[in-house]
């Protein structure tokens, strides 16, 4: 599949900024957040301007950006609409929260009542992302159990690292936050390692004796192909630069998004000091790198069913 | 709406016969001098006469070499939407764009709603919905619905531009859901076939597989074996006639 800019910094940026919501309302409902107006400004200020700026690169995609409106009618049937409706829902719970932590003194019930609703939506929506890819059935690599648990469970380690930033800057870091963050990026790297042995199953899901029916004859191999250059499915589809490329970016993905930023967490964890923004400012850099080589793998490296009528032997 | 309908009064589609199709592409260049003009106007072209020219066509003709266990099969196959009872391509709209007619089950885009998210292009194992990029919105066959209800026009031409096209009938139009009628009747003749039922989309359209070839039986004795070998070639090289001659004494002064 052709990896879009837009949909890529869509998911990550709009998944960040959702797990550093969720970390916010955690904080708040356990009263681990710390006392000053300065970490919910940054934080609140952060998590929106990556959930609008994802949610804006989207319609970067569209090829009708100006009808986009018109996305949240069809929840009935469609995961692209849900998200568009969970995340527009999403919104007023945050909004809320936000408010009322520098509106209301510490411990308010409506504090809490926003916190636990900003929780339940903000996970509802990253799961409607995950389930958009989850649920096409032509493309295998998409069509996995791993796949929506994974969009979440980045969404939380990337909004967990972001938490750490913001906190690093204005008080003291999130210890228990902190250490959680840790464990899920470790998390994601064991997921995804699941992920790749999933999806580079020998057996591959479908044939072009499969596609084309003329199994029952024999093998089918393409002679003459419809067009001579590209069309749309082809290019939309039928992207393959990236995967010889996999075995370096894998590895690339497990280092930059899982192992680096534990590291510079667990020393902003252990040896806290004034070092500790340098060292969450890289931890979010470089896991802010390796989310985006996860997304365009992810992308890159599916292949569609529609690549057999193309001379694709197998998907 | 992109919810499905329960039920549709009439399934119609087309039958696709494998074993006449020549792959000439004039269903597809019919279908695209049709369609650019018609419903899905416009089929727009990039770079027409650069060096990457790639437009929108509805419908594709492919040619693939079968390993029969003899010479192999040349078999050419059109590729266009099926018309699915139950495709997933109109479940994922999240605009209500796409849809299935209750009255006919024909597929339809909505060209004033799409936002060309090309998420249903995405769930097309057939890839039957192509993106139009300067009009920003996918495309898709239409049954030729312009064409098929249109009284303005002599009976023969209500039908598909590809169907009225195809020189060899490689190509049917008709109710699929009808078990009585024409096209239903050569569905059951002939043994025609689903594209990848296991999806569970429930094609309308069907195709028709090539019949069996003979390349493996033994050749009927006192019959050539090739024509070529009953021909003496010599006669063609010196023409034995003296009007030929002088022709040939002509050609040879007049090429030099």
């Amino acid at each position: 599949m052709h990896p879009a800019y837009s949909v890529i910094v869509f998911t990550t940026a709009s998944g960040a900024g959702y797990g550093l919501t969720i970390w916010l309302a955690i904080a708040a409902l356990t009263g681990t957040l710390p006392q000053t107006s300065a970490v919910v400004w940054l934080g609140f200020a952060v998590a929106l301007a990556l959930i609008v700026g994802g949610l804006l690169s989207s319609t970067a995609h569209l090829g009708r950006p100006e009808r986009a409106w018109r996305a949240v009618s069809q929840w009935q049937t469609s995961w692209l609409s849900r998200e568009g409706v969970a995340a527009l829902v999403t919104f007023a719970p945050i909004g809320v929260l936000g408010l009322s932590l520098l509106a209301l003194p510490t411990g308010h019930a409506m504090q809490s009542v926003a916190a636990v609703l900003t929780i339940i939506a903000a996970l509802v929506t990253v799961y409607c992302t995950g389930m958009i890819y989850a649920s096409l059935r032509t493309i295998p690599a998409w069509n996995q159990e791993l796949v929506t648990p994974g969009y979440v469970l980045i969404a939380l380690a990337t909004g967990g690292v972001l938490y750490v930033l913001v906190t690093a800057f204005v008080a003291q870091a999130p210890l228990a936050i902190g250490w959680i963050t840790c464990a899920l990026l470790a998390g994601v790297g064991v997921l995804k390692w699941f992920y790749w042995t999933a999806i580079d199953s020998p057996s591959p899901a479908w044939t072009a004796e499969a596609a084309t029916g003329l199994g029952t004859i024999g093998k089918v191999r393409q002679l003459d192909p419809p067009h001579t250059q590209a069309n749309f499915v082809m290019r939309e589809m039928g992207y393959s630069v990236a995967r010889k490329h996999v075995a370096r970016l894998r590895p690339m993905v497990l280092l930059t998004l899982c192992a680096a930023p534990m590291f510079f967490l667990a020393l902003i964890l252990t040896v806290a000091g004034p070092t500790a923004p340098l060292w969450a400012v890289l931890a979010t850099t470089s896991a802010g790198l390796g989310v985006f080589v996860e997304r365009w793998l992810f992308f890159a490296e599916a292949k569609h069913v529609v690549t057999l009528f193309y001379g694709a032997e197998a998907v | 709406m992109t919810s499905l309908p329960q039920t549709t009064n009439a399934k119609l589609g087309l039958v696709i016969d494998l074993d006449t199709c020549v792959g000439c592409q004039a269903c597809a260049t019919s279908c695209k001098e049709w369609n650019t003009a018609g419903y899905s106007a416009p089929l727009s072209d990039e770079d027409p006469y650069g060096s990457d020219p790639h437009g929108t066509w509805l419908n594709r003709v492919h040619s693939y070499e079968v390993d029969n266990g003899s010479a192999g099969q040349t078999v050419h196959f059109p590729r266009s939407c099926l018309h699915c009872e139950e495709p997933d391509c109109v479940t994922v709209c999240p605009t209500g764009a796409s849809y299935k007619r209750a009255e006919d089950g024909i597929v339809l885009v909505n060209p004033e709603t799409c936002i060309g998210c090309k998420l249903c292009s995405w769930a097309c194992p057939y890839g039957a919905r192509e993106y139009d990029y300067s009009d920003g919105v996918m495309k898709k066959c239409t049954l030729c619905v312009d064409r098929i209800y249109n009284e303005s026009f002599e009976p023969e031409d209500r039908l598909p531009a590809c169907v009225r096209a195809c020189p060899t009938g490689a190509r049917h139009f008709g109710d699929l859901g009808d078990p009585e009628s024409d096209v239903s009747k050569l569905v059951s003749d002939r043994g025609g076939f689903d594209l990848l039922p296991e999806f569970g989309y429930k094609p309308v359209n069907k195709y028709l597989p090539p019949r069996p070839r003979r390349d493996n039986e033994p050749p009927v004795p006192g019959l050539l074996q090739s024509p070529i070998d009953a021909v003496d070639s010599s006669v063609l090289d010196t023409p034995r006639d003296p009007l030929e001659r002088f022709f040939a004494w002509a050609d040879q002064m007049l090429s030099r």
